[in-house]
């Protein structure tokens, strides 16, 4: 039906501790193809985990243990340190939660944006610097050169997200991971990050994992949506259709969020069922 | 066996049932994750020693550590019925180690709650009135950063007069300045974070929240501080004894020790290198303990 | 019976040129047993109207009147916290890192003057659904809603009339968001208890509260029924628009 960019096959994460071995995830599958797949859960589910484990990103002594994670039909947890160096940013982008973090808070934005870029190419500082410019016109950025003269606490939240988003997308990745990119702003600005995220991954044809704790969010935005509980996928199911999911713990989700159309004078509270956390993960593969 | 084993159940419960339990239990769990830590286990193992063999001197002690022998002085390492030798005047050198451990001791347990604990007093203060508490403390604090530690505790002692007693005020007046910083700037993120502002709002003073609610917390990074700065201490000690400016003749303390060895050093090097290896160890034996009781302590890198 | 007036409150932090105004001439009413709202986005002043009112942003003007007695200038007296209090956003971070429960919940106690006070630790942890075994935990061994719970208990403990609620569930997970909800609901219908709750989160604020502010840029742009908000009847855009995103 269309080209699988990811294949991942029984991921698991774990952590040795005192107390034993925990496994923040376990036996996770699922495959992304040009689409923007929704990982959805709470926190402690393995969503963050899932999104770090594919980059390899998680520090000792942490583990992450797959059959395999193939980008276009090569392993990357075959691959050498280095060549995990040239696959992020440059094939699979990252986009964290709170800007604030991810940007050098002494350099100016023009010189993140054109750092980052000239990384993956080995274009001119007078090129580097027009394509910034384009992409930060590209997330909607008023003035972009005044932007790119300013330093990122000069920047909203909103603005820092995009110009996060913008700079993840220079070097033209094939496929963004979005970590709660969105909760940290407001619902207004949220809307427009998210709009811009949409167009951007659309025109290049990228695949976008979208992690998120937020349902609704993820309803409205995704194609297809992997539910995650306690490290492994309970449920997946189309975007659209998330909200005649069939799991109880989907459901029990759902039904725990306060509503402004439909007012209720208590909030149903989620039961957690233990066999949940025991059953096989479902896979998330087509 | 089965007994330890519910013993080290009930001290690694999740609920604990009481407060005795609950503070025991924050001890244990710390304890654990002390001893995974080999060197610092190493160090605080050699300052265990120390202390022992500080109590038991006299009876580890093989001869008087003041009975001068002159017929059998400055023997070599080895000597029969003496290990490590003798010095100019014929006194046991392993005896004289033996007894200075007392005294690097009472150095060392003096100046730890002298210096930090000034400095806890200042630092808090400072950082939580703020105004102009604040700069006249910090200023104050200020003029004796400026001064070079040795020197200023130098001044003191010659002001004073010569003695360990002295040599351990003049060390602990030059050594709080750094712990008011330290405990300033923790008390500025402390003071505005939540849970000060919900214990503000249950009416409580400003003694109380520095007392109950600020120190529990300085302390702990206070005290890695104090273990890391211990071998300072001791060879400022050390430093004074050789000038001449702490403990005095026939005081077994290993500074004067590797002073009294110096003349000798070219001849007969133990004299004052048995002394030296010894300030050497428990420095190290600090700084190890120090290392390990960050791990353990620092609440940023705990939870 | 009005709990809690608000006339013409001013908030602001810093002086002369780099005085920012977080707060400009915000006026409400809460009355007795009543839940009232602020929404509004970040920044927008609604969490410092709260601390303002508890004496935590110490610079304001306007009068500000609790329960027929006006509050002045930035101490509050002791009697104050008898009648008013708070409970904070982030559950981790409102909570001594080194003071068990028991500390907590007993300090509090203590402070104000309260006698039986292992009695009263236990009747609270109750009263919050967290039971006796919570009671010498530590924070770092509690999840986010437990600590949610012990704040509630604390901000209970000197059994207030009125509690400030600021965001108390954003930090936290829908399904615990919905177990801390119920229970400021069951403890405002059990005691009678005044809310003044902070969100940046319309259906939250629907689902908790009678009326609600909405706020931007430090004044309050309209007041209105929860009932008018659901009916879409919010007369200015801004609130329209907020309204759109959170449907």
């Amino acid at each position: 039906m269309m080209s699988t960019l990811l294949d991942v096959k029984n991921l698991w994460v774990k952590f040795p501790s005192r107390h034993g071995v925990f496994d923040a995830v376990r036996g996770v599958s699922f495959t992304l193809g040009r689409e923007r797949l929704g990982i959805v859960g709470e926190s402690g589910s393995g969503k963050s985990m899932t999104g770090r484990a594919i980059l390899r990103l998680i520090r000792p002594p942490g583990i992450v243990e797959a059959d395999h994670i193939n980008l276009d039909g090569v392993d990357l947890l075959r691959k050498s340190e280095k060549d995990m160096r040239a696959v992020r940013g440059e094939r699979i982008s990252m986009v964290m939660q709170d800007p604030k973090f991810s940007l050098n808070p002494v350099m100016t934005i023009g010189d993140q944006i054109i750092e980052a870029y000239r990384l993956h190419s080995s274009a001119s500082k007078a090129e580097a610097y027009t394509k910034s410019l384009e992409m930060l016109e590209a997330v909607s950025i008023r003035d972009p050169e005044r932007v790119m003269r300013a330093y990122p606490h000069e920047m909203s939240g909103g603005m820092g997200q995009r110009i996060m988003i913008a700079m993840m997308l220079i070097p033209n990745p094939e496929i963004l991971i979005a970590d709660e990119p969105t909760s940290a702003l407001d619902v207004s600005v949220q809307r427009q990050v998210l709009d811009i995220m949409d167009k951007l991954v659309k025109e290049r044809g990228m695949g976008l994992i979208f992690i998120s704790h937020d349902l609704n969010l993820v309803a409205d935005f995704c194609d297809r949506v992997l539910i995650m509980y306690a490290g492994r996928i309970v449920e997946v199911c189309d975007a659209d259709k998330l909200h005649d999911a069939q799991h109880p713990y989907t459901r029990g989700l759902l039904n725990s969020l306060p509503r402004l159309d439909a007012p209720r004078d208590r909030l149903e509270v989620l039961q957690r069922d233990p066999a949940w956390s025991d059953a096989e993960s479902v896979s998330g593969r087509i | 066996m089965s007994d330890t084993q519910t013993l080290r159940q009930w001290l690694l419960t999740e609920t604990p049932t009481s407060r005795r339990h609950a503070k025991l239990s924050a001890l244990y769990q710390g304890w654990l994750s002390f001893r995974s830590n080999t060197m610092a286990m190493v160090g605080l193992g050699i300052l265990i020693a120390l202390v022992l063999i500080a109590f038991a001197a006299p009876l580890l002690a093989p001869h008087d550590p003041f009975s001068q022998d002159l017929g059998n002085r400055l023997a070599p390492l080895g000597t029969e019925g003496h290990v490590f030798g003798t010095d100019s005047l014929g006194r046991d050198i392993l005896s004289r180690l033996i007894y200075g451990a007392r005294i690097t001791l009472y150095i060392v347990a003096l100046v730890a709650l002298i210096a930090p604990v000034a400095g806890l007093l200042v630092g808090t203060v400072s950082g939580y009135v703020g105004g102009w508490a604040d700069v006249v403390l910090m200023r104050i604090t200020d003029i004796f950063l400026a001064f070079p530690r040795l020197v200023l505790a130098l001044a003191f002692v010659a002001a004073l007069g010569a003695g360990i007693e002295n040599a351990v005020l003049a060390i602990s007046l030059t050594a709080w300045p750094p712990y008011a910083r330290i405990a300033r700037a923790e008390t500025l993120t402390i003071r505005s974070s939540d849970y000060i502002s919900a214990i503000k709002l249950q009416g409580a003073g400003p003694i109380r929240i520095i007392t109950k609610h600020i120190w529990p917390l300085c302390i702990s990074s206070l005290i890695v501080r104090v273990t890391l700065d211990m071998a300072g201490i001791i060879l400022a000690a050390a430093g004074l004894g050789f000038l001449g400016l702490g403990a005095q003749p026939p005081s077994p303390e290993w500074g004067a020790m590797i002073s009294e060895g110096r003349r000798f050093i070219l001849d007969h090097w133990w004299v004052a290198t048995v002394p030296g290896l010894a300030i050497f160890t428990v420095s190290l034996a600090f700084n190890l303990l120090g290392d390990g009781l960050r791990d353990v302590l620092d609440p940023k890198a705990g939870e | 019976m009005t709990m809690l007036d608000v006339n013409g409150l001013n908030v602001w932090f810093g002086k002369n040129r780099d005085r920012v105004d977080a707060v400009k001439g915000a006026s409400f009413q809460v009355a007795g047993g009543e839940s009232f709202g602020l929404v509004g986005e970040s920044g927008s002043g609604k969490s410092t109207i709260l601390r303002a009112i508890t004496g935590l942003a110490p610079d304001w003007s306007g009068t500000v009147t609790v329960n027929g007695t006006p509050i002045t200038g930035k101490k509050r007296p002791r009697g104050f916290f008898k009648t008013v209090q708070m409970v904070f956003q982030d559950p981790y971070a409102s909570l001594h890192p080194r003071h068990s429960v028991d500390q907590v919940l007993g300090e509090t106690l203590h402070l104000h003057g309260f006698d039986d006070i292992d009695g009263r630790v236990a009747k609270l942890l109750d009263d919050v659904g967290l039971g006796q075994k919570f009671r010498f935990r530590y924070p770092h061994q509690l999840s986010g809603g437990q600590r949610q719970r012990v704040a509630i208990a604390r901000a209970l403990a000197p059994e207030p009339t009125v509690l400030l609620l600021d965001e108390p569930t954003s930090a936290l997970d829908v399904s615990v968001q919905a177990e801390i909800l119920n229970l400021l609901a069951d403890l405002r219908a059990d005691r009678g208890l005044t809310y003044l709750m902070v969100s940046h989160d319309l259906s939250v604020v629907g689902h908790m509260c009678d009326r609600l502010a909405v706020m931007r840029n430090g004044e309050i742009v309209e007041i209105l029924d929860v009932a008018a908000l659901r009916a879409s009847q919010a007369s200015h855009p801004y609130s329209q628009q907020l309204l759109q995103a959170s449907l």
